[in-house]
């Protein structure tokens, strides 16, 4: 079947002209119409489109022989700008806007000859941890359909654990690649900041966002970082440095390498099937000749405090464009003022006024340096601790998140809770490092009628900063060493 | 920090978001709840620490002071909710 092909398979298989564009982006999208209403992945599709581009990628194949990604599907989260196709953040906002230019991901994929298929289901502007927070309804986990595909890249996620799709494109400003990742079974990679061009990504947290990606296999992600990493002129903090052929580093040999296991991240609150997992996986890891060293990161406890001040500071002035001026929703209104405030007031859902609201209210007169520069502060200390931890190890390993996938309408109403969830995946935008989950174990769960779920538990992986083809390499090593990544959700078998 | 020293009208007013009387009442719970969370990053000493407002080392990334492309005049109109003459029409803002 076409759809159960890993990217790396895919690739090889139209090389050899043994499928074409056509045959491929026939098959996702026949399979996107037949099951992706159970699971709510996709919020725009352009069947047409794709199909001609496929049409077009074939007629060409001959004159393309290095394109590594001739004629291939690939689909993004519903925040990168793609030119000529809705882009809406899964806000009301933004609903009828249409990019006008392409985001430099896309235009690095077109440049490798990928097909862009389609646009995915996350929390409105990336704030949230469920995909919940989007006016398109939740995305729901391909493993179980009563539980949340994690969050905010929740669709990218989804369609990968559910073969709706062989690679997708999200954001990672706490974790929003990782988490959904952990929870859908999937390998999700969030690159160092400053690693990926974030021209056409709509800004959240502007100095903690940054494009991940979500795939089947650590292979996969190396072969798509290697295409979308490098320096952009177009974005003044993207960092100039040479991106290394990361599938060709993939070497599964991480024999003598230090991995520091993260003290803080082992402790209580911990679910009890997600420590054993953790457990076996350095057990794993050890025995394939890595050292296990303890580490602490002390300051772990405060990381949610500081993000989230510094993420709503930097999103109440992100968001501020949205005023009804020059795109997007306009609700009229007597005078000016009123305007603005009518259409963020109808535009904006529940989560996003609540973050422009906290980070309007940790920067204004009086709060600045009791929120704001404390929580910079605070965000230094950690970095410093990720650093200092970083001199006697290569890379650091923990839980992608303390539980299994929780249920739909579970943690929704308490926005503290759902906050906590990042607990694992926040230090790592905090800091600036680079980080990874894979699938690492399978969590079983009794449900009412006395019938055993599986749900899937990702191990996080963490190193240096730009050090990605490092911690891709002990990924790797490990899930070839696994079953997990074979495993598939019961949508995937539909 | 309790609720009664963050006045959610005056704060969403400043960031021009108009509220229902229920959601008003709904985030004022949840901020004192957050609020209340967030001052845990009290006990952290701080003194002689310097802020991060970014992680990666790069200070004033400029670009060349040369003529570009940008976006094309009717392209930006064309996705204004009110355009005409070429410009974005708002409500009138003087007598």
């Amino acid at each position: 079947m076409i759809h159960n092909l890993t990217l790396d398979e895919l690739i090889t298989k139209v090389r050899h002209r043994e499928l074409s564009s056509k045959e491929i982006v026939t098959a996702l999208l026949d399979r996107i119409n037949r099951i992706d209403t159970l699971i709510n992945a996709y919020v725009h599709i352009d069947p047409q489109k794709a199909l001609s581009e496929a049409e077009e990628a074939d007629k060409n194949f001959f004159n393309n022989p290095d394109k590594p990604l001739w004629g291939i599907p690939i689909a993004l989260k519903d925040i990168i700008a793609h030119k000529g196709s809705p882009l809406t953040c899964a806000s009301k906002i933004l609903q009828g806007f249409i990019s006008p230019y392409d985001a430099t991901v896309v235009e690095r994929l077109k440049a490798a000859g990928a097909i862009i298929l389609g646009r995915l289901n996350m929390d409105e502007f990336a704030m949230g941890s469920s995909t919940e927070n989007s006016i398109y309804g939740p995305t729901k986990n391909p493993w179980d359909l009563e539980r949340v595909a994690g969050g905010s890249s929740g669709g990218c996620a989804a369609a990968i654990a559910a073969d709706e799709c062989f690679a997708s494109i999200g954001s990672d400003t706490g974790g929003s690649v990782r988490q959904p990742a952990a929870f859908c079974g999937c390998v999700g990679l969030k690159p160092t900041y400053g690693r990926v061009s974030r021209y056409g990504l709509v800004s959240y947290a502007s100095s903690l966002d940054q494009i991940g990606l979500v795939t089947k296999t650590v292979k996969d992600a190396a072969i798509l970082l290697r295409i979308i990493a490098g320096h952009d002129p177009r974005d003044s903090t993207s960092f100039p440095i040479d991106v290394p052929d990361y599938p060709q580093l993939l070497t599964g040999e991480i024999k003598g390498l230090r991995i520091g296991v993260v003290k803080e991240y082992m402790g209580p609150g911990l679910d009890p099937e997600v420590k054993s997992a953790i457990h076996n996986a350095i057990a794993q890891l050890a025995s394939l000749g890595a050292e296990i060293v303890e580490v602490s990161i002390p300051s772990t406890e405060y990381a949610i405090a500081a993000y989230y001040i510094i993420a709503t500071a930097e999103a109440s002035a992100n968001l501020a464009r949205y005023d009804g001026v020059r795109y997007g929703l306009r609700v009229d209104g007597a005078d000016l003022y009123d305007m603005y405030t009518k259409t963020r007031g109808a535009g904006f859902g529940k989560e996003v006024k609540r973050r422009i609201i906290l980070g309007t209210y940790v920067l204004s007169k009086g709060y600045y340096d009791a929120y704001y520069l404390r929580a910079q502060k605070v965000r230094t200390i950690i970095r410093q601790e990720f650093l200092k931890a970083f001199e006697k190890t290569d890379v650091l390993i923990g839980p992608t998140t303390a539980t299994p996938a929780f249920k739909i309408g579970e943690k929704i109403e308490d926005p503290l809770q759902m906050y906590l969830t990042d607990i694992y995946t926040i230090s790592c935008n905090l800091a600036g490092i680079c980080g990874i989950s894979v699938p690492c174990g399978m969590a079983q769960i009794q449900t009412a009628d006395g019938s055993i779920k599986q749900l899937p538990i990702g191990l996080q992986i963490l190193g240096k900063p730009f050090q990605e083809a490092t911690i891709l390499n002990v990924a790797f090593a490990y899930e070839q060493n696994t079953p997990w990544h074979t495993y598939k959700s019961p949508i995937a078998k539909l | 920090m309790k609720s009664l020293e963050f006045d959610i009208k005056h704060v969403a007013d400043l960031c021009r978001i108009a509220l229902t009387p229920e959601e008003e009442a709904t985030f004022s719970k949840q901020f004192e709840q957050i609020l209340c969370y967030v001052e845990k990053l009290k006990e952290v000493p701080v003194e002689g620490i310097e802020p991060t407002a970014h992680a990666i080392d790069l200070v004033n990334v400029v670009r060349s002071d040369k003529e570009a492309e940008t976006l094309p005049h009717q392209q930006a109109l064309a996705i204004a909710p009110v355009a005409r003459n070429g410009l974005f029409i708002v409500p009138k803002i003087v007598e």
